[in-house]
């Protein structure tokens, strides 16, 4: 139920076939394998079969509770989507804290990937390390020191809880996106905006905000990507707050109604309407 | 290194006049840098006036400076010694943002976001400069340098040459007190960039602003400038007019940088009276030159400079009043509108002649060939 939010128009190679020659007429022509774009086609297809099967189930009518062998066609579930109210309130709880996730680990990691990008500072290297290691460390080691460090501090363990760890992993991205994009950056744009007159905060409204904007848009999505479909340190931070993933795999005992499908299909939809309007606006910027 | 004692032969003519304070002044202004454990200076104290509505360049090779003292005059350096004036205010700790000046980047540094006339009004917008005259400036500026027909495009949209001309457009609409240009023509073609030399020497004539111009090729600096500071080392090697710094180099710096030089080693024989002087250059030639440097005596060592188009070439010795060397041609040059030859003196020094290839006048020396080079004493000076 991961979205896939990188998801661009396949990019074919441009290796057509090769033109014939008038003076090899003769030869016959041998049959042309367009290595590249068998090779393109077969990575789309991993990628998006599983993704095809979570669509395809959604419109599944499973005689039992247990959705996993194709029975028939129907659009029930779609119409019946909010039957079970503790799916209900999990999603919204997952869209939310998802949603929250991507401001402040957008808003922090465009503040530190700036700093990393542009100047050079004590425990520059040191901030590198952390954020690295925020992102290679064991999603199941850091859920257990975070819910340590939240019992140590007399933290009841919530919503609010899951928010912060969930900026805490999703942070690193966010830098490394925009740290990219600000090394690119020609560093006579803003003193351009400096020369022409404009503050230090104008400078950074004008012209270092819009240039970033991609960036920083990019790092957000992958943010919430990342956070709506968080698992295993959610498990540890959210107390008695149930999540879309907690939900789902709390249900498996019992059989996954198909309903889990037509959010999972609905949300994956969403995350490439964003990343398509996305890719859009970053065309006609350029 | 030399510093010249040139540098005041020519006060910017307004200053001169006591009206006004120079559009820019520069009293000891020095930066430096600390790099590891060292500190670089990268200008090493330096004095300049430069006078409204004057064509300034600075000229010199890569890390002479140049550079470090326009970014300081913009704003974007602080001088760590000396001061810098903007219409005689001392402006040492005022951010870019409040000096009257503007920059053509070497980049050009064009907003990409934005469209080519709210690149141009970019500055004007900062001002709150009403809108009607914001488009009205805008398109007058735009006119100037013939781009209205572009206003609507981005950036991206546009050729090299018309993005530097919005570079330009962007920061004269403002009108600064003085433009600093950072090797503007650098990215282009040679073919757009000798237009644009003539261009921006018609720009600047129309709109009377001081311009200040950092470049590292002389031929620009030469055919637009009215003043030139020649830079090296941190330091102003010699300022002057371009026909100064070319036909009487301060320095040995200055005579190798600018235009094609012969320096030729050799010892002071005499130093009497008002000159001209003799110079032994060794093998038992010797040269009559116009100048000797400051405190030169008898058997000082020096350099001759001579420009090649100044010497004649011949297969007979001319006699007279000159400097005649004998030499061997080692190799010609044809170059369509005149002949470079290279000649080698006895003493093994090699000179390099420039010959006009004129209708008239042929001559029939080639590889190998014994010629007569000559040229009038007040042609060559003697540098340290």
């Amino acid at each position: 139920m991961s979205a896939r939010l990188d998801v661009g128009p396949p990019t074919a190679p441009a290796n057509g076939p090769a033109p014939t020659t008038p003076g090899t007429a003769r030869t016959r022509p041998r049959r042309h394998v367009d290595w590249g774009r068998l090779y393109t086609w077969l990575v789309l297809a991993w990628l998006f079969t599983p993704i095809l099967f979570m669509a395809a189930f959604s419109f599944n009518d499973p005689a039992g509770k247990h959705n996993i062998t194709w029975q028939g066609f129907t659009l029930r579930w779609y119409g019946d989507i909010l039957a079970y109210p503790d799916l209900t309130q999990a999603m919204l709880n997952s869209v939310s804290i998802a949603l929250l996730t991507m401001v402040g680990a957008g808003t922090l990691g465009t503040l530190l990937g700036l700093a990393l990008g542009r100047f050079s500072f004590r425990g520059k290297q040191l901030t590198n390390l952390v954020m690295f290691s925020a992102i290679s460390a064991p999603e199941v080691v850091l859920g257990a020191a975070l819910l340590s460090t939240f019992l140590m501090a007399n933290v009841t363990t919530g919503y609010w809880t899951t928010v912060i760890a969930h900026v805490m992993f999703c942070v690193s991205f966010v830098a490394i996106t925009v740290r990219a994009r600000v090394i690119t950056l020609d560093p006579a744009l803003e003193e351009a905006a400096r020369d022409l007159g404009a503050g230090p905060f104008t400078t950074f409204r004008l012209i270092t905000l819009p240039m970033l904007f991609p960036a920083i848009m990019a790092g957000g999505l992958l943010a919430f990507a990342l956070s709506i479909d968080d698992y295993i340190i959610t498990t540890f931070v959210s107390g008695d707050v149930t999540t879309f993933p907690l939900w789902v795999w709390g249900s498996t005992r019992v059989g996954i109604p198909p309903q889990v499908n037509v959010m999972g299909t609905l949300l994956f939809a969403v995350g490439v309407a964003m990343a398509v309007v996305n890719i859009v606006m970053v065309r006609r910027r350029s | 290194m030399v510093t010249t004692n040139s540098s005041t032969e020519e006060p910017a003519e307004a200053t001169r006049r006591g009206e006004v304070a120079p559009a820019i002044g520069l009293e000891g202004v020095a930066k430096s840098y600390r790099s590891g454990s060292e500190t670089v200076r990268a200008v090493d104290g330096i004095d300049l006036e430069i006078a409204r509505g004057e064509f300034f360049s600075l000229l010199g090779p890569s890390g002479c400076g140049k550079t470090t003292t326009m970014r300081m005059i913009a704003g974007f350096e602080e001088p760590t010694e000396g001061v810098v004036r903007l219409s005689g205010r001392d402006v040492n700790g005022v951010p870019a943002n409040h000096r009257d000046v503007n920059m053509v980047f070497q980049s050009y540094a064009l907003f990409p976001h934005m469209n080519v006339a709210a690149n141009v009004a970019f500055g004007l917008r900062r001002r709150r400069v009403p809108k009607k005259e914001i488009k009205r400036r805008v398109d007058e500026i735009l006119d100037l340098v013939e781009l209205g027909p572009r206003a609507e495009h981005r950036p991206s949209q546009l050729s090299g040459g018309q993005q530097q001309r919005v570079a330009l457009a962007r920061a004269l609409v403002n009108e600064p007190g003085a433009l600093l240009l950072d090797e503007p023509l650098g990215a282009l073609d040679l073919k757009l960039r000798q237009s644009m030399q003539v261009e921006l020497k018609r720009i600047q004539r129309e709109v009377g602003i001081t311009f200040v111009y950092v470049t590292h090729d002389q031929g620009e600096a030469l055919t637009m400038s009215d003043r030139v500071a020649v830079m090296n080392g941190g330091l102003v090697e010699q300022l002057g007019t371009p026909a100064q710094i070319y036909e009487r180099p301060a320095t040995r710096f200055v005579a190798d940088f600018i235009g094609t030089g012969n320096l030729l080693p050799g010892r002071v024989e005499n130093t009497d009276g008002a000159g001209p002087y003799r110079v032994a250059l060794g093998s038992g030639t010797t040269a009559l030159v116009a100048s000797l440097p400051e405190g030169a005596g008898t058997g000082t060592e020096v350099h001759l400079t001579v420009r090649p188009e100044k010497i004649r070439i011949g297969v007979e010795d001319p006699g007279g009043e000159l400097t005649t060397i004998p030499g061997t041609v080692s190799e010609t040059v044809y170059m369509g509108a005149s002949t470079h030859y290279q000649v080698a003196l006895p003493g093994g020094a090699e000179v390099i002649v420039h010959r006009q290839n004129s209708s008239d006048a042929t001559l029939a020396a080639t590889r190998g060939d014994r010629v007569w080079l000559s040229w009038e004493p007040h042609h060559s000076y003697a540098l340290p």
